[in-house]
């Protein structure tokens, strides 16, 4: 690089664009030190720290101070900010910060090292903030591997739980092979751009607004088609679409449940801001491609994620199937993006969809974190039997979760869902309409029949006193009431009133 | 802000809501206390629906031409999808937000004394179906008109899961029964929303006009509608619309449900909720989709006969009280259905008269029949026999609701059938003859249940089971529902211009049902059908106001 090319990377070099994320992670060394330097006595501070320090993080974030999205390149292109920023910025330290408060509830009840479970999922929660501003596949490649990392510690923290550890291998052997694929596609495509022979070739391949530029010139260029579906590849193995899903059941069972909540929420969410990026930049002109591609993943991860749910008995294995049906609604979204970029209306539903689901899946896991005994892996449905009689609170706050995610109204998931099919329909996707339609019907079995069990007395069976009762946690205390209460609240809100969380 | 007419249709669904979120909380306000604020979240709306329509006539200065009390306010969706908060009534609407005033407080009065336990939670979940129920007829913007129909389903589920099922036989009855309705509800639901979606989709997302009724209906009368798109969004609309509507064959989850649903639930389930569906294809489907409506014209009248016919021998089979009931309020979806597929102002006219008295009867049986089960702790009706002189109130009660649901003169039930059956004649003649076989067999099981329940000897079952028990008659807790609905049903019987004129107003607007009967007939070509021409705006409005 020449010194003009250095003057340039310089002058994009705004390290206060990146102030939010910069905050994270000085947050998170200084969890490090403390917990090094503490007296043991004095621990008790540290999950305090991690999640007010977030909160406080989240308060600047939505006030505005000094982090509004910077438009054009930074860090010499590494790094693009767009409308949605502030939004995802707002929504990865929310996120995480309900990931440690859950992480404290949880450790309280188990034997391990805490400190290090609010540090990590700090770190990934900046990085994933990283992530989704990438504008260079090396920024994308670095942050993505930083989240992985970060979760292959976390999914087998509860280190002497043999479902933990293999929840642990599993999601390391399978995010392993799903990183060689996405690196396999950047090579390719990195490849396919540098080629002096094709028009509009590029040094600057690993960028995304070069890189769109020279897969505009050569759409039908046979590596860059391969390469392109690679990274999809990569990319859906995140989100777990079909047929990337496999690993989803077995690790969101295995994971302690706090971590089961970050992957189902941040990691998903993570997964498709990186998609509505790479659709909007690099892959803008493959819509021939990427439509039939993503319309097919999404039928299928619709009718696979609703149809294995129904028959599962595990409350983990339900969450983590329902909750690709949920990526498969996400993906239709995405779908018709690809189909007319400049929708207006598709990446507002994408992102309002994500909202719902974060609030409505942070209630249910607070209900679940609760319930949960010490052997976390094994939370059965019909632990949830006349919870609704001992426990009307947490019965409450389950059904009102559950219905936003069945997308009942008045819930705030009813409106994501709303959105979604108008953004299809604008699009002209009916097939993937249809399918999504099935799927939210089937959706509704399993759903309604988890509420059912908390909520309707049923009658008791022959064999039913052999069974042992399951022991019921104790009261729910203040801050959880509190807590769940206004995650309750804003589910319900959001159903209402969409004013601030949409079209900017 | 200023206090209007609009306020009061905006109080008339968030006095219940609100009184359903305190009762919510309300464990420790004791019955009393319970009641109480229940009374208020379900007198309050009926006291408002009842002075909005004695005021209904007198407005000038109708919104849109047909909006009377109109107002909205926007919620955060309009720019981007056009969605805002708009509420209003024109003459279809009026007798149907008065229905659910009326009804809501008869269930309300019905629940309060009922014998439910955990009572404030069952309050509170009926305070939020009525909170929608108020809501689905006032809303003019038809995102919340779906909005609060959904609202108002899902207590039905819940409810029948925690209190429904007295009686039943099979201990896991309601479980099954909710289940099955949740399921078949939502695809319904899922289907019309579909529908509605299209239908809003064929403006090109014009967000100007919005999500409306009033909107839309301004937009397809300037810049019609790409043909062939019409029947298959109708079609949605028609079948979604149905399953709700349980047309048939869609109606299997309707008698289970009601049969298992407590009392006061399927009072407003069956009486008012149902009518959703209905009152989308008067109000939506057809004036919007004209050349829809004529393509599946035909498919209406042979579903709304095996309605009328198939069900009705289903009905007739039937020996437990409730599942009778809840049968025979799906046959007589068959004639609104009818009324329907007439497209004519009078047959539109009856319809609406129709699901008023619809409305009101089937409430007022389902009070009886529980205050049937209440005495004899039994619905089958083989089991019980000489009721009537030990509750000779109860008895005169039930065979007016049986003569009411047969549609015999004097009752509103009465100029609904007749009505839809004079338009029928118009271009279904064929149709009569079936329709009117209807009547018949709604004459066999009502008066058969009415006289095996109240007349002739007691059986040997019903005297054991009894015991030395006495069988006090009806109580002021039942009666003063049953007398609300079967005033409200005699007032309208007797007087029925009190509704029909307002019906007959709004209906006579829309361009559609003017034009379509002549179409349907075959005389004239398929033209414009939105279009309403200055002619027929200065003819005669047909006469269905009797």
């Amino acid at each position: 690089m020449n010194y003009i090319g250095f003057q340039e990377l310089a002058a994009t070099n705004k390290w206060s664009a990146i102030m939010p994320e910069l905050i994270m992670v000085g947050l998170a060394m200084f969890i490090l030190l403390l917990d090094l330097f503490l007296p043991s006595a004095r621990k008790r501070a540290i999950p305090l720290l991690a999640v007010f320090g977030q909160f406080g993080i989240l308060a600047l974030i939505i006030l505005g101070c000094g982090c509004e999205a910077i438009k054009g390149p930074l860090f010499g292109g590494m790094i693009e900010q767009g409308p949605y920023t502030g939004y995802t910025r707002a929504f990865f330290v929310l996120s995480s910060a309900l990931v440690c408060y859950l992480g404290s509830a949880y450790l309280s009840r188990q034997n391990l090292p805490r400190s290090e479970f609010y540090l990590l999922t700090i770190l990934v929660s900046a990085a994933m903030m990283l992530l989704v501003q990438a504008n260079n596949f090396v920024m994308l490649f670095v942050a993505l591997e930083t989240v992985t990392i970060g979760f292959y510690v976390l999914v087998a923290y509860c280190r002497y739980n043999p479902f933990s550890l293999e929840a642990g291998l599993k999601y390391l052997i399978m995010g392993a092979l799903s990183s060689a694929i996405l690196l396999f596609g950047i090579v390719l495509l990195y490849g396919a751009a540098s080629n002096p022979g094709l028009q509009h070739s590029t040094t600057d391949a690993m960028n995304f607004t070069s890189l769109g530029k020279f897969i505009q010139a050569n759409p039908n260029e046979p590596l860059v088609l391969i390469g392109a579906i690679l990274v999809l590849c990569g990319v859906c193995f995140k989100i777990g679409a079909v047929p990337f899903q496999i690993w989803v059941p077995d690790v969101y069972q295995g994971a302690p449940t706090p971590v089961t909540a970050f992957l189902a929420v941040s990691s998903k969410a993570a997964g498709f801001l990186v998609l509505m990026n790479l659709i909007a930049a690099p892959f803008a002109a493959l819509g021939s491609l990427t439509a039939p591609l993503l319309s097919a993943i999404a039928i299928i991860t619709i009718l696979f994620g609703n149809l294995t749910a129904i028959g599962q008995r595990n409350v983990k294995r339900i969450i983590g199937l329902s909750g690709i049906a949920h990526a498969g609604y996400l993906l239709v979204a995405v779908v018709a993006l690809t189909k007319s970029p400049d929708n207006a209306l598709a990446p507002w539903a994408i992102i309002f969809y994500l909202f719902t689901y974060l609030f409505a899946s942070f209630a249910v896991f607070g209900v679940m974190v609760h319930l949960a005994g010490v052997e976390d892996e094994n939370q059965e449905i019909e632990h949830y039997q006349k919870l609704a009689e001992r426990q009307p609170f947490l019965a409450g706050i389950l059904a009102i979760g559950l219905g936003s995610l069945a997308g009942i109204p008045p819930l705030a998931g009813f409106i994501g869902k709303v959105l979604i099919f108008i953004a299809a329909f604008q699009a002209g996707l009916y097939t993937l309409l249809g399918a999504a339609i099935i799927g939210v019907v089937i959706s509704i079995y399993y759903y309604f029949g988890w509420i059912r069990e908390a909520y309707f007395v049923r009658p008791s069976l022959p064999g039913d006193e052999a069974k042992q009762s399951y022991p019921m946690p104790g009261a729910v205390g203040i801050i959880h009431k509190v807590t769940l209460g206004v995650l309750a609240i804003i589910t319900v809100v959001l159903g209402l009133f969409q004013q601030g969380l949409i079209g900017g | 802000m200023i206090f209007t007419d609009f306020t009061l249709l905006l109080l008339s669904i968030f006095i219940p809501l609100s009184a359903a979120v305190v009762l919510f909380m309300g464990k420790s306000l004791g019955n009393s206390g319970v009641r109480l604020i229940a009374s208020i979240g379900f007198m309050l709306p009926a006291v408002i629906a009842v002075y909005l329509w004695t005021r209904f006539d007198t407005v000038e200065n109708l919104f849109a031409g047909t909006y009377a009390f109109h107002g909205a306010c926007d919620l955060g969706l309009r720019d981007l999808v056009g969605i805002t908060l708009q509420l209003g009534l024109n003459g279809i609407s009026m007798p149907m937000f008065l229905l659910a005033g009326i009804v809501g407080l008869a269930a309300g009065i019905h629940a309060m004394y009922s014998q439910a336990e955990r009572l404030h939670l069952y309050m509170a979940l009926l305070l939020v179906m009525q909170a929608g129920l108020m809501g689905v007829f006032s809303s003019i913007d038809i995102f919340f008109f779906y909005f609060f129909h959904e609202l108002a389903l899902i207590p039905t589920f819940i409810m029948i899961g925690i209190w429904g099922g007295d009686g039943r036989r099979t201990g896991d009855g309601r479980r099954s029964a909710a289940m099955e309705m949740t399921v078949y509800l939502t695809l319904g639901a899922m289907l019309s929303l579909l529908g509605l979606i299209a239908l809003y989709g064929q403006t090109g997302w014009d967000t100007s006009a919005g999500f409306s009724l009033i909107g839309l209906r301004d937009y397809f009368i300037e810049n019609g509608m790409v043909e062939g798109v019409s029947q298959n969004i109708f079609a949605l609309l028609l079948f979604g619309f149905g399953i709700l509507v349980s047309l048939f064959p869609f109606h299997s989850w309707a008698p289970r449900g009601y049969a298992n649903a407590p009392t006061a639930n399927a009072m407003l389930h069956a009486g008012v909720l149902k009518k959703f569906g209905l009152y989308g294809l008067i109000q939506i489907a057809a004036p919007l989709l004209p050349e829809g409506a004529i393509v599946w014209n035909d498919w209406i009248v042979w579903l709304a006969l095996g309605n009328i016919v198939l069900i009705g021998f289903v009905t007739i089979a039937q020996t437990d009280l409730k599942m009778m009931i809840g049968y025979s309020s799906v046959m007589h979806m068959g004639y609104v259905f009818l009324g329907i597929a007439t497209l004519s102002v009078v047959g539109i006219g009856g319809a609406v008269m129709l699901m008023f008295a619809h409305g009101l009867s089937v409430a007022l049986m389902f009070v009886l029949a529980t205050a049937v089960f209440n005495r004899t702790g039994t619905y089958n009706m083989k089991a019980i026999g000489g009721l009537g002189p030990k509750a000779p109130v109860l008895a005169a009660f039930f065979v007016a609701a049986s003569m009411a649901s047969i549609g015999l003169p004097g009752f509103a039930n009465f100029w609904g059938e007749f009505t839809v059956f004079i338009a029928l004649w118009e271009n279904h003649a064929w149709a009569v003859a079936p329709a009117v076989l209807g009547v018949v067999i709604s004459a066999v099981y009502g008066l058969r249940a009415a006289s095996s329940i109240f007349f002739g000897p007691q059986t040997e079952a019903f005297k054991e089971s009894l015991g030395q028990r006495e069988i006090g008659d009806i109580t002021l807790a039942e009666r003063a529902p049953a007398t609300i609905l079967l005033v409200a049903l005699c007032i309208v019987g007797l007087w029925p211009m009190s509704i029909s004129h307002s019906i007959n107003e709004a209906v006579s607007q829309e361009a559609v049902y003017k034009k379509a009967p002549a179409l349907l007939s075959g005389h004239v070509q398929p033209t414009s059908l939105m279009m309403a021409d200055s002619e027929a705006e200065k003819m005669p409005k047909g006469d269905a106001s009797l």
